[in-house]
């Protein structure tokens, strides 16, 4: 059954009912004036005045919706209507009775009930849907004990209408025992006023102004009965029955004592407006994040907000971070700020402006008197940021003693608040930068791959087989050939040290200086000490290059090389089979950056036989690890390449990448490597 | 993991490092010698006897206070340093711009006065 069809249902059964209790009455009349005898019990009135009763409960209950916080004014405003609408009918009913006061008409006993029952018909509208709104303004925020008391209280109304039906008077113990209990119960009740403190002043001022209307109409209505109130000619006296005595009795009480409370909580409902505000100041911080406004914004807020909650006449806030010092001022000048800092004595509050916060912040010494022609209160803040102390908010007020200690632990809430919205800013931008750095290592992964040869050297002197990698992290890598004269050739392994675009960067600008000096033929000691003089001016302070530089003459099959920090490579020799390091002294490039670095640079010069193969390396190499942490090392290197130097160069270069993903393991790369295999032919006929 | 102590010996500053040494951890070495330069200590010793590996961007920072270091005639002593992280140092020349020593003891009288 929807809402709506049980308003309409119980409206036509209470009009129905009140039509079979008007007519009882006017039947019993007629029994008890003419004596006729007939089998018809006065309980059958009594019994539809009981439902009807009931019924305009039922229809009230629905057509008066639930109260929330914004319309309990519209809910007193409903009563009132009611109230006017049943008390000029009312007053119709008792101006028709004026009006003929001396005519027979009205000392007729059949309009004299006809009138009262409609009265009672209006008294009952009137005095049940008050009961129903006062019903809803006692349960707003209920607890599950007070919805029981309301129970019990509704249910004792339905035995006091019950009670009715023995006709007692008003002046035996029984009567006067049931009217104790509902008042007893009716007291319980009546102080459940949370309701007034959701009103504002106006509303406040409306409530009081309606109550006391609905007040008079009761008043009014418990009048009109008195008047009618007539033993020798009412068949059935209301004022004979508990349930009206009761109903009157709470609603009056609950009348007076809520204009009694509103009254009371006139003076005060500005607070309860501030603290609304404030609750709403504080969403508005913690809202400032999601939509992800700026630091500026979320201190604009935070001073705003802070100083309407404090009654603050003036403030200011500052904060110190990587973008420099910002200031958000509030009726004061930049002069009278640094006026007012000068003039600071607590020394708790100067160790807050100066950003050396300590540990024991209590709230009693965040706030102080301040000698000043205009301001006497100062209250002063720290402004955290992950621990760290970033600012501090001032507030200033112009009466001594302004501030009290609630007002530190709100202004506390406030600022702590605004800190989990910066930190949270800070977050986002944070991991903004995340994602911008991993998109600079995405191009310098780019860069590095495009700056490796794109073709290596395959001819009848020398087979070349080269393989490089980048970890996440990228190093730069590098590797080189050119043929700088006939037959002869340049080779360089380089590694450079430092991260990211500028690793890639270095590794370009050595890949320009091997374009240069290899193409000039310069000997591989000339090589490093001009490589080292040009790096010396473009690497960053803590970024070095280790590289190995070979020159091989095929014509003649001699290799020379120098070495400037890099791990020494291997050779294997066929005529005796045995594989060696390529020894050589040496330092790293950019580690001395002027002419002194010359004399760490050596040359090396060798005959290889037919066959020979060469194995450069990078350090990601020997220094992969595998589960438990041990280095792959020199010697595991040089027993893989002993395990596979017969072999052509792509086959010995997929032979040790096999063996070092065998001992690392499923263990992922945390560095790049390189290798680079060079097998030299003896090739005189040219 | 990796963990640095720093300690003044009267007008030594002694730095102990333990663990690894790779581009997160460097920043502590950093900090380390920053601190020693800015409490104007003329003499750094380095207890590096407990350091397992170091990577380029650690041997990076020894590398970018050497100028600094002789600039301000500030002495720099590397001592109880093991073999294998030894070998990063010597394939990288460093061995022959840094002073290496064996025990503590000769690390304190490796010092000019």
């Amino acid at each position: 059954m929807s809402d709506k069809l049980k308003i309409r249902l119980s409206f036509f059964a209470a009009l129905l009912l009140w039509i079979l209790f008007a007519g009882s009455n006017i039947y019993l009349m007629f029994v008890k004036n003419y004596e006729m005898k007939v089998d018809f019990s006065d309980l059958f009135p009594q019994l539809a005045f009981s439902l009807f009763v009931f019924f305009t409960f039922i229809y009230y209950r629905y057509a008066i919706t639930k109260a929330d916080s914004l319309n309990f004014t519209d809910l007193l405003w409903k009563v009132f209507i009611i109230g006017l609408v049943t008390a000029l009918l009312s007053l119709g009913i008792q101006g028709f009775f004026m009006l003929f006061a001396n005519s027979n008409i009205v000392k007729s006993p059949i309009t004299f009930n006809l009138f009262y029952d409609v009265l009672v018909a209006l008294v009952i509208i009137y005095t049940i849907s008050t009961l129903v709104a006062w019903k809803r303004l006692i349960l707003y925020q209920k607890s599950k004990a007070l919805l029981r008391l309301w129970r019990l209280f509704e249910i004792a109304f339905g035995f006091a209408l019950a009670f009715d039906f023995f006709g007692n008077q008003p002046n035996d113990n029984y009567f006067i025992a049931a009217t104790l209990v509902l008042a007893l119960l009716s007291l319980s009740l009546v102080f459940n006023l949370k309701w007034v403190a959701y009103l504002n002043f106006r509303q406040k001022w409306k409530g009081i102004l309606f109550i006391l209307l609905s007040g008079a109409y009761l008043y009014y209505f418990l009048r009109s009965l008195i008047w009618f109130s007539d033993p020798d000619m009412l068949v059935m006296d209301m004022l004979d029955r508990v349930f009206i005595w009761g109903l009157f009795g709470f609603l009056f009480t609950y009348a007076i004592i809520s204009i009694l409370v509103i009254l009371f909580n006139l003076p005060t409902s500005s607070v309860f407006e501030q603290k609304l505000k404030e609750a709403l100041d504080f969403q508005r911080l913690s809202q400032s994040v999601p939509r992800a406004e700026t630091t500026d914004q979320i201190y604009e807020t935070l001073i705003d907000s802070a100083m309407s909650a404090v009654f603050a006449n003036a403030a200011w806030l500052e904060i110190h971070d990587n973008d420099g010092t910002r200031q958000v001022i509030r009726n004061l000048s930049e002069e009278q700020v640094d006026l007012i800092k000068a003039r600071i004595e607590n020394k708790f509050i100067k160790d807050i402006l100066n950003l050396k916060l300590r540990r024991d912040a209590t709230t009693n010494k965040l706030r102080d008197s301040i000698k000043h022609p205009k301001f006497k209160s100062i209250m002063a803040l720290p402004i955290l940021v992950q621990d760290e102390q970033i600012g501090y908010i001032v507030l200033l007020n112009e009466m001594s003693e302004a501030f009290n200690r609630e007002m530190v632990s709100i202004l506390t809430t406030f600022v702590s608040q605004a800190s989990v919205s910066l930190e949270n800013l800070t977050l986002i931008k944070e991991s903004l930068e995340n994602e911008h750095y991993k998109e600079e290592l995405k191009i310098a992964k780019t860069v590095q791959k495009s700056l490796l040869p794109a073709s290596l050297i395959n001819n009848k002197h020398l087979i070349m087989e080269a393989f490089s990698i980048a970890a996440d992290e990228v190093g730069g890598d590098y590797y080189d050939i050119l043929e700088y004269e006939k037959n002869k050739f340049g080779l360089i392994i380089g590694d450079v040290s430092g991260k990211g675009t500028s690793a890639a960067f270095q590794m370009a600008q050595m890949k320009g200086i091997f374009h240069v000096l290899a193409r000039e033929g310069v000997s591989p000691d000339v090589f490093m000490k001009k490589a080292n003089l040009a790096l010396s001016k473009c690497l960053d302070k803590n970024s070095f290059i280790t590289a190995t530089y070979f020159n091989i003459d095929a014509a003649r099959s001699k290799l020379s090389f120098s070495r400037a920090g890099h791990c020494p490579g291997l050779i294997h020799c066929t005529k005796d089979n045995k594989v060696n390091y390529l020894k050589s002294d040496g330092m790293g490039l950019g580690i001395l950056r002027n002419s002194s670095y010359d004399k760490y640079v050596d040359k090396t010069e060798i005959l290889y036989g037919d066959g020979d193969a060469i194995l450069l390396y990078t350090d990601g190499i020997t220094e992969a690890k595998n589960e438990n942490g041990e280095l792959f090392g020199d010697a595991r290197l040089k027993v893989s390449f002993e395990k596979h130097c017969d072999k052509n160069p792509k086959l010995i270069k997929e032979g040790i990448k096999d063996d070092l993903s065998e001992f690392i393991g499923r263990l992922e790369r945390d560095d790049d490597y390189t290798l680079v295999i060079v097998r030299f032919k003896h090739n005189t006929d040219d | 993991m990796t963990e640095i102590n720093k300690e003044n010996k009267e007008d030594i500053h002694l730095i102990s490092v333990k663990g690894e040494i790779d581009a997160g951890s460097s920043i502590l070495l950093d900090n380390a010698f920053r601190e020693a330069l800015k409490n104007n200590k003329k003499k750094i010793a380095a207890d590096l006897s407990e350091l397992e590996y170091i990577s380029s961007a650690g041997l990076g920072v020894f590398i970018s206070y050497l100028e600094e270091f002789s600039a301000n005639n500030i002495q720099l002593v590397l001592f109880g340093i093991k073999e294998s992280v030894k070998q990063v140092f010597d394939i990288l020349g460093l061995e022959k711009l840094l002073l290496i020593v064996k025990t503590e003891k000769d690390a304190m009288n490796a010092f000019d006065d």
